[in-house]
């Protein structure tokens, strides 16, 4: 394998980083058999389970272990950072990771802890485990005592489905307290040739890049909403793609009514100036007010067509024209991924970017008592708002199960972290709003453009479903059209499915929050189906 | 030239081949089988069931599960996800990838 030129030597593996978090070897049973899902991490509950190693939840999870407690974490992914730090596997032998990433010594700080408290059995590391229910533990007897009263259960039961096919295996954890850090996906709004091969999600070519060192073309348009695809087309530029023209739908005018919130956070203008400056350097044009109208093509992407709009995001007529490229890379921000907290009955508010969040309190509490959530799922914020929202969870989580136990210097952390959290949630909520997509938008949406990608539905058929058939939610578009009934469960068309059918986004709601095998059902002791 | 190598620098621990159709592709160690695919500049590797229109990596994080792929005989396989192994035998999944179970 040929090294680069810049780089002819080739620096040893894991130069300059912490060794990789090892994974924690499941306890009990090799195979689940019929006495049930594996329990990962013995038998007894442990204090706190963190679900997701993004930002929040690796935050949470060392912050915790360091107060006292035994925690498990459980993500997904094979290696902590969620999808913004996410990184090469140590196999593909990156010597400066941090050269994708904005921030990167806020997530290696953590991922060393991270390494420590696993070593000394205080963390639980459970890579590769996609927790898809949560469910109270305790004897059908006890909740039914329960009944009526104000006291929360006594523990919860997390199932996951660990690892990959066809070696996949049931895996299940109890803790005394759920820290919910799920994080986000991104937001699509289709139109006319996003099925083509070589559109990708904004974020999907980020993660794409950060995890794999590939781009998706030689001449790569960005386009969609949001401050993601300054730094999707900075890095792109910066490992090697064209970037022809990062096309933006709102205007970043949008910010100047919100002074006050970007004045209390000069470090985020410190990073959009980062951002304004890769992309000079890079020759990388910024068309705001435009949208990628429609993706050109047979079998992939060789043009796409920008237009510009008005205020509502709706395209002008006679503002259209052509840009070449290989690929396209496509969002329009993100939307919290909440089914495992909706699941429990957690409560939702609308955010100002119109997608769904989490209801939470000043101590990062959700409206269940035992469920704590950090991080996106609280509403889009970024990764700084995520690992101080996840540090002051943690506080928040040991401050309730061993009020005795908390550290005498903790009160005057957990000020400094609320005020943080404060003063970057200002700032979020001002960039969510300034990013909230326009009504217009279905304005580019044709009839024949497909919006639910999975059973492949046409914009007319949902138009149809709400206009002539009565229609007026997604659910029902659904039972008439089959869109968002296939393998995404609707990440994907979900926000357009709503807005064509007039519907106020909701909060999803998923029973599975991933494709889960049958054995794995059939083999799940009595009390927890 | 600038690269996603150049930018990161070092070197795979291990590089072997994987095929897709038969084809071989050079892979690195650590690499998806979607990341192997777009790095020999292939985009799309499964048909949809209804309109049998090409499609591969979107979301590329596991949740739009439009990069479904046949790895070894097995279908519906998220390329994005799925790690590259020596010797692996990727092949274009067609519709549902089960043509074997038709009646």
């Amino acid at each position: 394998m040929p090294t680069s030129p810049s780089d002819p030597a080739g620096p040893p593996r894991s130069a300059g980083r912490p060794r990789s978090p090892q994974p924690s070897a499941p306890t009990g049973p090799a195979s689940s058999g019929p006495a049930g899902p594996v329990r990962s991490g013995g038998a007894d509950p442990v204090d706190l389970a963190v679900v997701g190693a993004g930002p929040a939840g690796l935050a949470a999870a060392v912050t915790a272990a360091r107060l006292g407690l035994r925690v498990t974490l459980l993500d997904a992914g094979d290696r902590p950072g969620g999808q913004f730090y996410r990184h090469p596997a140590p196999g593909l032998g990156a010597a400066r990771p941090e050269a994708l990433h904005h921030g990167w010594a806020e997530f290696a700080a953590r991922e060393a802890a991270l390494c420590e408290h696993a070593a000394a059995g205080r963390i639980t590391y459970l890579p590769l485990h996609h927790v898809w229910t949560v469910v109270p533990a305790e004897a059908a007897e006890a909740a039914e005592a329960r009944r009526g009263q104000a006291a929360p259960p006594t523990g919860w039961t997390l199932h996951a489905v660990a690892g990959h096919a066809p070696d996949e295996r049931a895996a299940a954890v109890t803790a005394r307290a759920v820290l919910v850090a799920t994080g986000a996906y991104e937001r699509q709004l289709p139109f006319p040739g996003w099925t083509l091969p070589g559109v990708v999600g904004a974020g999907g070519a980020q993660a794409m890049l950060k995890g794999g060192l590939v781009l998706p073309g030689k001449r790569v348009v960005v386009a969609g909403s949001g401050p993601l695809l300054l730094a999707v087309a900075g890095s792109l530029a910066a490992a090697g793609a064209a970037v022809p023209a990062v096309v933006e739908a709102a205007a970043y005018t949008a910010y100047a009514g919100r002074v006050p919130a970007l004045l209390r956070n000069p470090g985020k203008l410190v990073e959009a100036a980062g951002y304004g400056g890769a992309l000079a350097r890079h020759h990388v044009r910024l068309l705001t007010r435009h949208a990628v109208t429609e993706a050109h093509g047979t079998d992939r992407i060789e043009a796409v067509t920008v237009a510009r709009l008005d205020r509502d995001w709706r395209p002008l007529p006679g503002t259209a024209r052509r840009i070449p490229c290989d690929a396209l890379a496509v969002g329009h921000g993100l939307v919290p991924q909440l089914e495992l907290a909706t699941g429990l009955g957690c409560a939702t508010r609308p955010g100002p970017d119109a997608a769904v969040a989490l209801e939470v309190d000043a101590l990062q509490r959700t409206s269940v008592p035992g469920i704590w959530s950090a991080g996106e799922t609280g509403g889009i914020g970024g990764a700084q708002l995520a690992l101080t929202e996840g540090e002051l969870a943690a506080h928040s989580v040991a401050a309730a199960l061993s009020p005795e136990r908390a550290a005498t210097d903790s009160g005057r952390r957990v000020e400094r972290l609320a005020r943080r959290r404060a003063r970057l949630r200002a700032f979020a909520d001002a960039m969510a709003a300034a990013h909230r997509p326009g009504d217009g938008w279905t304005g580019w949406l044709r009839d024949d453009a497909v919006v639910c990608r999975c059973e492949e539905v046409p914009a007319g058929r949902i138009r149809e479903a709400a206009q002539d058939l009565g229609a007026r939610d997604a659910r029902t578009v659904k039972l008439l059209t089959r869109a968002g009934m296939g393998w995404c469960q609707g990440r994907m068309c979900g926000p357009a499915v709503a807005a064509l059918a007039g519907q106020e986004p909701v909060a999803d709601r998923r029973p599975f929050s991933c494709p889960v095998p049958l054995s794995h059902l059939a083999e799940l002791p009595a009390t927890d189906r | 030239m600038r690269s996603p190598r150049s930018l990161v620098g070092g070197s795979p621990a291990a590089a072997y081949a994987i095929t897709f159709d038969g084809r071989e592709l050079p892979a690195q160690e650590g690499q998806s089988v979607a990341a192997v695919l777009w790095g020999a500049g292939i985009l799309a590797w499964r048909t949809t069931r209804e309109g049998g229109a090409p499609r591969g990596a979107f979301c590329g994080i596991g949740s739009c599960y439009d990069c479904l792929v046949t790895v070894n005989g097995l279908p519906n396989q998220r390329a994005c996800l799925v790690p590259a192994r020596p010797g692996d035998a990727v092949t274009t999944q067609e519709g549902t990838g089960r043509a074997d179970l038709t009646v």
